[in-house]
């Protein structure tokens, strides 16, 4: 990082919170509401069609006049921050209804037929098979909202809210070049840690996909044979396996 | 007891799926549907788990008409197994087997133990119990998919080409595995397959469908054979069917005989073979390891056991004359080894003791089952 951003720590510290805070928050209630959408119209095909075109409409709102407009619609303050927070969440979930909607159909047709087929009820199939099988692609959207809602943030500072996009205005304001490239660099950061920590997360949630780990597998085992110790051919399965 | 009863489906386009259908599977039963692609076995197996609904007509399973039944309910009661298995790829093995407990309310614990046991019941080794399905060979998929559908002890199981997507050698083996879970657990299997001789092994019934989703006939295996009751299913079992009845001729009038052995542990240092001798060279236990000759003696120096001819197909005491054929016509020496369950060496059989038995058969069965059998075997001994 650059010398003036160190130097003026004290100044940059909240503003970087601020912008954590405006991305973080949002990303997650977005995917959190957009989900159960879903899951909820990935089978009805008219609301699902509504769906999809009211997304689009509503990511053709550009950020700044959503920013402009929302406090005349909520009663909110011009300077709440809950704006720009109320403002990205409608963004996420535009854009993570969508992708609940292709991770959903990117799960095998013949998976999902095997399972209603030994009786998962809908409602359990869609949270115990389409769900799970659905998060590699939910995470890869996920990721690319995350990394919009970083960008997007900065926007708000044009009304005075805008995380690290405040060093960009005051920056250019009073022509120091220096604290715009701070906010750069800090922005990029945000992103890029936040996108890994999603797609590990996301791994973390899909153990099956990491490659044929038959160590793990193996650790597995152990855990199971230590669970269920009543399973005597488990238990020498296991030993003889060492 | 599963009946159908005047069942049609119609779908949605317009195309008639099945036709009129009017049949009833005795409980216990092995049956199976065969028939040329597209005659409807698929969508009159999917109607008895609902999966489908017919569009006239009533499906009974265990007396109750299916239609008054929640479908979940149903199908947690009715094990299903279909081609490439179907398993839940991001669930273990276990997991997989013990789907169906859980979804029946059995605790996560007491369903992974069942599953366990289950997995064993068709032959998995537990080492494969915390594998994704990703992990296994199509034919342990296969075999998961098998145990998925018993571990919860269900009174029928629908299996949908279960085996055509393995090889020959797995599927032979599955076979063997299905007809020894059938002996121990008596369901009422319905097995669809578009392979006449899958069927035939299989099938205790054989319902052969024709094409627009018509019954043609519904039969033991063997009278589908033998007494084709048209045209349609005579093309169906070919030109080869006196042949596959051969399946269900006893051999047991052929004369078993002693043979020369040699053990295996001394192969090196066995007296040297007269020039046209096979001996057949057995393991610790008597059993059968592979046939030798003078020729292939002299390569046991440098080759050892590698240096062995091949069994061929191995017949057993309660054979059929179809095995004792294939006993015969797949060894090397022109004698079919014949072994005990455990696979232990009783003795061989002659070809010419087989031709016989044939000629015998010939004489005793009806005359067109009988001429075309003897063809067969000409042409499979030429
Ligand atoms: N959902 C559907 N919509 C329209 N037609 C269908 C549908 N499902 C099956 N069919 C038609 O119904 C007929 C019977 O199909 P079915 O799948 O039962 O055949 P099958 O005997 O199982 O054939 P295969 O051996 O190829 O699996 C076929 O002509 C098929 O095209
Ligand atoms: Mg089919």
């Amino acid at each position: 990082m650059n010398l003036w951003g160190i130097r003026n720590w004290e100044a940059v510290q909240p503003l970087l919170v601020q912008h954590l805070y405006l991305s973080v928050v949002p990303t997650l209630i977005g995917v959190v509401v957009a989900i159960p959408i879903g899951l909820l119209l990935r089978d009805r095909r008219r609301a699902r069609t509504v769906a999809v075109v009211l997304s689009s409409a509503i990511f053709t709102i550009p950020s700044l006049a959503l920013f402009v407009v929302l406090p005349l619609l909520l009663g909110t303050r011009v300077l709440d921050p809950i704006n720009v927070v109320v403002a990205l969440t409608l963004y996420t979930v535009a854009l993570s209804v969508r992708t609940t909607f292709e991770a959903l159909d990117a799960v095998p047709a013949a998976t999902r037929e095997a399972a209603t087929a030994v009786g998962y009820s809908s409602w359990r199939r869609a949270t115990a098979v389409d769900l799970p099988l659905a998060i590699p692609v939910l995470t890869a959207g996920t990721r690319v909202v995350a990394v919009t809602n970083v960008s997007m943030v900065s926007v708000g500072a044009v009304i005075g809210i805008g995380g690290l996009g405040q060093l960009f205005t005051t920056g250019y304001q009073r022509d120091f070049p220096e604290q715009i490239l701070t906010g750069l660099v800090l922005i990029l950061l945000v992103a890029i840690v936040f996108d890994r920590i999603i797609a590990l997360v996301g791994r973390a949630f899909t153990p099956w996909i990491r490659g044929a780990s038959l160590r793990a597998s193996e650790r597995r085992l152990r855990a199971l044979a230590q669970a269920l110790p009543e399973v005597g051919r488990l238990r020498e399965v296991v030993s003889g396996a060492r | 007891m599963i009946t159908f009863d005047h069942v049609t489906k119609r779908f949605p386009d317009g195309t008639v799926g099945v036709d009129d259908l009017s049949l009833e599977i005795e409980q216990g039963s092995f049956t199976v549907f065969v028939g040329p692609s597209g005659c409807g076995k698929t969508t009159s197996m999917r109607m008895i788990n609902r999966m489908i609904d017919p569009t006239e007509g009533t499906i009974t399973v265990g007396g109750r008409d299916i239609s008054t039944v929640r479908p979940t309910e149903l199908r947690l009661g009715i094990g299903y197994v279909i081609q490439n298995a179907g398993l839940m790829p991001h669930r273990t093995v276990v997991d997989n087997v013990a789907t169906v407990l859980v979804l029946q309310g059995v605790t996560k614990r007491k369903a992974r133990i069942t599953a366990l046991e289950a997995m064993e019941r068709v032959g998995l080794d537990l080492r494969m119990a915390t594998r994704y399905p990703a992990q296994l060979s199509g034919g342990q998929q296969q075999r998961v998919g098998v145990a998925r559908a018993l571990a919860a002890d269900p009174p029928v199981l629908l299996m949908d080409e279960p085996f055509s997507a393995v090889d020959p050698v797995v599927r032979d083996d599955l076979q063997r595995e299905m007809l020894r879970l059938q002996s121990e657990l008596s369901k009422t299997i319905v097995f669809v397959t578009h392979d006449i001789d899958e069927a035939i092994r299989l099938g205790d019934r054989v319902a052969v469908f024709g094409t627009g989703g018509v019954l043609q006939q519904l039969d033991t295996a063997e009278a589908v054979l033998t007494r084709p009751a048209n045209p349609f299913v005579t093309n169906l079992v070919g030109r080869d069917r006196g042949f596959r009845s051969l399946s269900f001729q006893s051999a047991t009038q052929v004369p078993v005989h002693d043979v020369e052995t040699l053990p295996l542990a001394g192969l090196g240092s066995a007296p040297a073979l007269a020039p046209h001798a096979w001996a057949l060279v057995v393991d610790g236990d008597r059993r059968p390891v592979g046939w030798l000759n003078a020729t292939r003696q002299a390569l046991v120096g440098e080759r050892g056991e590698a240096a062995l001819a091949p069994l061929g197909s191995l017949s057993t005491p309660s054979r059929t004359l179809r095995q004792s054929l294939d006993a015969v016509l797949s060894s090397p020496s022109e004698r079919g080894v014949v072994v005990d369950d455990d696979g232990a060496l009783l003795g061989v059989v002659e070809a010419n003791d087989v031709l016989a038995a044939l000629s015998a058969q010939r004489g005793s069965t009806t005359d067109d089952a009988g001429v075309l059998g003897a063809t067969a075997t000409q042409d499979a001994l030429s």
